[in-house]
């Protein structure tokens, strides 16, 4: 086995740990603990298949900016240990076999289909390494008016929440 | 030596890591000596002097002290969170040095260039994807500790590591858009080139606002004076790290230092010409300012084992004194000396802007909390805004006089 291949192996296992733990964690923290593994071990995935730009922007607006954000709220309230009701008769009887049903449908369309098959092959995605260059050519070129328009909405959105924020003097 | 000549990444890739390490961990050790000696000398005091020569056994002795006091967790602490909080703190902080280039990728050992361990095409952004998870070691250590004090020194810090990451970033950008390059190797190489025959082509002649503004922030994101609001002890005991005791409380200092050497780095990266020597190829004497810099260090060194130094403390000068006398010597080896010129030159700039840290540490009392952030949001991110908008302009000038 080659060392991508462990790299691999090892993070899809941590990603998935993580996202099990997002869900069955009783402390926030520990969920928002656990949603950083998540989206570090991404990054690492997106570095595999050579894109080093969106590994490092998933860092940094991620696991940097959006859950630094959130552990600071959950710090703030001081939130304690969630509740937990009795799960509903409907997700206890048919979540286990609808959850695997959804797995097994991927796995069998992922091996079926044309991108499984390109993987399959070794076609595409590996040595597709994305230069930064090309990438921000991209997107100050071809799809300028998104870019602008999506930063302009951001703005907008920070408006309003200062505005909401505001104390009436 | 089958196994290195077949895999040459994983055998040089090891051995850097190993090295730098070893470095690494050395450096932090001996730069809390360096703090308390310079602050020392600037306050008219000796500083560390009794633990070996001019306290140069200090470090080991706080080390040992750190590792065999008693390691209290408080009760009611989250254990998980409490033990995760300094190990993330201090890996994030060395992670860092691995996309730091000592010297130039010329420099080359079995096909591999020596003095860089991962010569990422976009080092900048990993540095700082890394640098921004580095708000978690403080923000949960202060959470997990369970006490008011800790929570607010750990709130406090992160508001502020968010507020001033924003400038740092700003700031650096100005640079990015003048080299045209996220790599720290083309970085450094754009800046090659004098003025006036002399004067080096760094980045910090046109972008100084860049770099004070960078220089503010850095000292801000790293959590030192007069920014060192989270751990400002008249305030609030100790700050985030309160309840930490033995080697946990070591790996936040030791994360300190990590950080304020990963800035340095990055500053001397960005604007001062990185492993890039300041003084033009013609002046060949200048070669040899490494090994004369050893060599006269040694006879210092020697003049001050005979004259000053008592007892069992002259023992230790002597090995010292011979020390330096070796390597002086050994860098006068053509080899040697070629490849010394680029981390010389990295490692002298780096330690120049860490003694302007500790001097300002020593010179300026702690600002208030709201002094603080007004000075980030209200000043710092507006200059650093213009800089940006003004070197952006610079740069497509005369793009645009030559289509007009």
């Amino acid at each position: 086995m080659s060392l991508p291949f462990i790299v691999f192996f090892a993070c899809a296992f941590l990603a998935v740990l993580g996202a099990l733990t997002l869900i069955l964690a009783r402390e926030p923290i520990h969920s928002a603990l656990a949603l950083i593994l998540v989206m570090a071990t991404l990054a690492v995935l997106y570095l595999l298949l050579g894109a080093e730009f969106i590994a490092a922007v998933q860092v940094i607006v991620y696991a940097g900016a959006i859950m630094v954000l959130f552990v600071f709220v959950i710090m703030l309230l001081n939130a304690g240990i969630e509740e937990r009701t009795d799960f509903s008769k409907l997700a206890k009887y048919a979540g286990l076999p609808l959850g695997m049903f959804l797995i097994l449908f991927l796995a069998h369309w992922m091996a079926h289909s044309l991108i499984g098959q390109q993987i399959a092959n070794g076609v595409g995605g590996t040595n597709a390494s994305v230069a930064t260059r090309d990438l921000s050519a991209q997107l100050f070129q071809k799809y300028l008016f998104p870019f602008e328009a999506t930063s302009i909405l951001i703005l907008i959105a920070i408006l309003g929440a200062l505005v909401l924020a505001k104390k009436d003097e | 030596m089958d196994f290195v000549t077949q895999h040459p990444v994983l055998v040089v890739s090891l051995a850097k890591i190993v090295g730098l390490m070893f470095l690494l961990m050395t450096t932090l050790a001996y730069l809390s000596w360096f703090e308390r000696k310079v602050i020392a000398h600037i306050q008219s005091r000796w500083g560390p002097y009794y633990v070996g020569a001019h306290g140069l056994l200090q470090p080991l002795a706080d080390g040992v002290k750190f590792l065999f006091k008693e390691d209290l967790t408080p009760p009611g602490a989250d254990r998980f969170v409490y033990i995760l909080a300094p190990m993330l703190a201090l890996t994030l902080a060395m992670t860092t040095i691995a996309l730091i280039p000592f010297g130039p990728p010329s420099v080359q050992w079995l096909g591999q260039s020596t003095l860089i361990v991962a010569d990422s095409s976009i080092g900048l952004m990993f540095v700082f994807a890394i640098t921004s998870m580095g708000v978690y070691g403080v923000a949960l250590a202060g959470w997990s500790s369970n006490s008011k004090y800790p929570l607010l020194g750990g709130l406090r810090s992160s508001a502020q590591m968010i507020s001033y990451e924003v400038s740092l970033t700003l700031a650096v950008v100005g640079v990015v858009l003048l080299t045209g390059t996220l790599n720290f190797n083309e970085m450094i190489t754009s800046q090659s080139g004098y003025y006036l025959h002399f004067i080096p082509r760094w980045n910090v002649v046109p972008q100084i606002v860049g770099f004070l503004c960078y220089f503010m922030s850095a000292i801000a994101e790293t959590n030192r004076a007069p920014f060192d609001l989270p751990e400002g002890e008249t305030e609030l005991v100790g700050g985030f790290h309160t309840e930490y005791s033995s080697f946990k409380f070591a790996m936040f200092f030791m994360a300190e230092y990590a950080n304020m050497i990963t800035v340095s780095c990055l500053a001397t990266i960005l604007f001062f010409g990185g492993w890039l020597s300041p003084f033009p190829d013609s002046w060949t004497v200048m070669r040899y300012l490494p090994p004369a810099g050893l060599l006269a260090l040694a006879v210092y060194l020697a003049y001050d084992t005979v004259v000053l130094a008592r007892g069992i403390a002259r023992i230790q000068l002597v090995v010292v004194t011979t020390g330096a006398l070796v390597i002086g010597l050994a860098c006068l080896h053509p080899v040697v000396l070629t490849v010394l010129q680029g981390p010389f030159w990295f490692l002298l700039k780096v330690g120049l802007i860490m003694f302007f840290y500790v001097w300002t540490r020593a010179t300026l009392p702690r600002l208030r909390y709201d002094q603080l952030m007004s000075f980030g949001w209200k000043f710092l991110l507006p200059v650093a805004l213009v800089n940006l908008v003004i070197t952006a302009l610079v740069k497509v000038w005369p793009l645009l006089v030559n289509h007009g």
